[in-house]
């Protein structure tokens, strides 16, 4: 874990149950965090751009409202990795942030400004999306997207029909 | 998989997680599914509502019946789930592997209610894997009749290692 630090949690809004989980999981870490300029940002919750059976229709705006709020949080969050970096980057010059995201739905908005981010040449970053183990023959909408808009750096998948299907997907198996 | 006779009780627990599934709350306090748990050995009946209307009729079983009770939510159904003998669940996910977990007997029931039901993807294919029985509300009875709990097979809990590993590589860390 102390490749990849600071780590910071962003959930959905409606979601009351991960980031407890998070907290659970980083207070039985043995190592504390070094410390960090916002610590109230390690726990956050943003906006959903679509609720479960929302109508596409009103999903338009409050994905609109969601990468508004992502952007917020992007720019306020601004973490350094510690720890080694593919030779090639100088660690001082260059902050580097790593996203591994799984909620469909919920994440779509930060990928998007990441990558937007990432292609404007305003901050480097790598996206890693798992796609839900509740998908076993179809990708949702956010892996779709990211899959084949290649906006994630690596795609990974819990069964093996999805990377029949697509084949740039890692094959993990099911990790629950 | 079987509980001991220490007190005699054999709990069937059902739950909905956070949905609304008045469907299933009602198939399981129909008459026959009733009778058919109450053959198999099983003394009570408790039901996890969620966000229901439907209110199931309590009975405290003195009669010798099926006992009845249910509740709405809980912040946690662990221990509900490890003092049953048999689990009926909503196909979510959460629902599903939290009971696999705990080596429980399950029957999960898809909500066909719901629009674009990808769950039932899940439950089909650890169906396939012999690891649950799958059911519709109008098929729970049938479903009962039919099953052999012994054949299910112990589901083996999976971790993140193999998503860590292709991370760990892509950014250019040296393997452990």
């Amino acid at each position: 874990m102390d490749r990849y630090t600071p780590r910071f949690y962003i959930a959905a809004a409606t979601d009351n149950m991960s980031l407890q989980k998070a907290r659970s999981f980083e207070d039985s870490l043995a190592d504390k965090l070094l410390a960090v300029e916002e610590d109230s940002l390690r726990f956050t919750q943003i906006y959903r751009s679509r609720e479960v059976g929302q109508s596409y229709v009103t999903s338009v705006w409050t994905t609109i409202v969601a990468i508004v709020h992502a952007l917020w949080l992007m720019i306020r969050i601004r973490p350094q990795v510690a720890g080694a970096l593919p030779s090639g980057y100088l660690l001082d010059l260059v902050q580097v942030f790593q996203i591994l995201c799984n909620g469909p739905g919920t994440c779509i908005p930060l990928c998007v400004i990441a990558f937007l981010f990432k292609v404007l040449g305003i901050r480097w970053s790598s996206i890693f999306y798992v796609e839900s183990v509740a998908r076993v023959k179809k990708l949702s909408l956010s892996g779709l997207l990211l899959y084949n808009l290649r906006m994630a750096d690596q795609f990974f998948v819990q069964w093996p029909q999805l990377q029949k299907n697509y084949p740039r997907a890692h094959y993990v198996g099911c990790l629950m | 998989m079987e509980d001991g006779e220490n007190d005699g009780k054999r709990l069937v627990f059902v739950t909905v997680g956070t949905t609304s599934f008045d469907a299933l709350v009602k198939a399981v306090v129909s008459q026959n599914v009733k009778e058919e748990l109450h053959k198999r050995g099983y003394t009570h009946l408790l039901i996890q509502m969620g966000r229901g209307i439907y209110s199931p009729p309590k009975c405290d079983g003195a009669d010798g019946s099926l006992a009845v009770d249910y509740f709405t939510f809980s912040s946690s159904i662990a221990d509900y789930i490890r003092s049953a003998s048999l689990v009926i669940s909503h196909a979510g996910s959460g629902s599903i592997f939290e009971t696999l977990k705990l080596g429980k007997p399950l029957i999960v029931v898809v909500n066909e209610d719901l629009m674009d039901n990808h769950q039932c993807e899940l439950a089909e294919e650890l169906e396939e894997r012999k690891h649950l029985y799958c059911a519709r509300p109008h098929t729970l009875h049938q479903t009962l009749t039919k099953m052999e709990l012994d054949s299910l097979v112990r589901y083996t809990p999976g971790d993140g290692t193999p998503v860590a590993r292709i991370i760990d590589r892509f950014l250019g860390f040296p393997d452990d």
